[in-house]
């Protein structure tokens, strides 16, 4: 085994089993905060696949904007201290059984499909490919689809204050 | 990094997925419901940036749909934890079994 696939498998058990952790405890501070360390792993797996805008919009994204987000609407909702209601067997056995099931299935149709490479020349994942890529209007150019996520924001942010707006009493 | 079969990477990314799953199933609390969300769009990235180094070297659609998706990630969490909040405000729980004013 080479260091590579040592630090492959390595982070692989850490994700998975950060995330068991994450989704199965019963205090929810400790939940979101198994959930950032999940979140950390898969970066380190887009530092390893070579991806390494991917694995650092990732961390600014995920790490620092969507678990803080998570950890405060905690404080403001929950008492963090205490345990959460334990989930009925009958829940929990037919959630074991349906993603057991699910699992195999995916799994199956993993293992036995082919997979073709469909070249060998390899373009330089980087910052500037990316953005060049990504705002041209040429055939493969992503500019539309990028315009939209910027209208999406825009309306999530617009969306965000009028839910949490206090309603002021109209005459 | 090619000494690792496209398959091993596929399979962390499924067990991820179905983890996110269980979460989603079992849990009745509203923000542990988001992140087991947060899980499954996390296992989905993993698979489009793998597809793209693997299969498709020299193009970089796996990279643009995996922004695309942090993005729309980002914007549905601040969506959602206004939601939980403003649910938090009217009923003094984010369980969803106490949200049941319009299921019938």
């Amino acid at each position: 085994m080479t260091a590579s696939q040592i630090i492959f498998y390595i982070l692989s058990a850490f994700i998975l089993g950060s995330g068991v952790i994450a989704v199965t405890t019963r205090k929810i501070f400790r939940s979101a905060i198994w959930l950032l360390f999940s979140l950390i792993g898969i970066a380190g797996l887009y530092f390893w696949m070579d991806m390494q805008f991917i694995a650092a919009v990732q961390i600014v994204v995920y790490v620092g904007g969507i678990v803080v987000l998570i950890i405060f609407s905690i404080f403001l909702t929950q008492k963090s201290g205490s345990e959460m209601k334990k989930p009925p067997a009958s829940r929990k056995g037919f959630s074991i059984a349906a993603v057991l099931i699910g699992f195999a299935l995916i799994w199956q149709l993993i293992s036995q499909h082919d997979f073709k490479q469909t070249s060998t020349t390899a373009i330089d994942v980087n910052v500037a490919n990316i953005g060049s890529q990504l705002l041209s209007t040429t055939e493969h150019g992503y500019i539309l689809p990028f315009e939209v996520v910027s209208i999406l924001l825009l309306a999530a942010m617009i969306g965000c204050i009028v839910i949490a707006m206090k309603k002021t009493e109209t005459v | 990094m090619n000494e690792i079969p496209l398959t091993h990477i596929l399979f962390v990314s499924t067990a991820l997925f179905f983890i996110g799953m269980y979460g989603l199933f079992t849990r009745r609390n509203m923000i542990t419901m988001l992140m087991s969300v947060e899980l499954i769009l996390n296992s989905v990235n993993i698979n489009f940036v793998a597809f793209n180094k693997y299969l498709f070297p020299e193009k970089l659609d796996g990279v643009f749909f995996t922004i695309f998706i942090i993005t729309i990630a980002a914007a549905e969490a601040a969506v959602a934890i206004a939601i939980i909040i403003n649910l938090y405000r009217s009923h003094n729980s984010i369980d969803v079994e106490d949200a049941g004013e319009m299921k019938y």
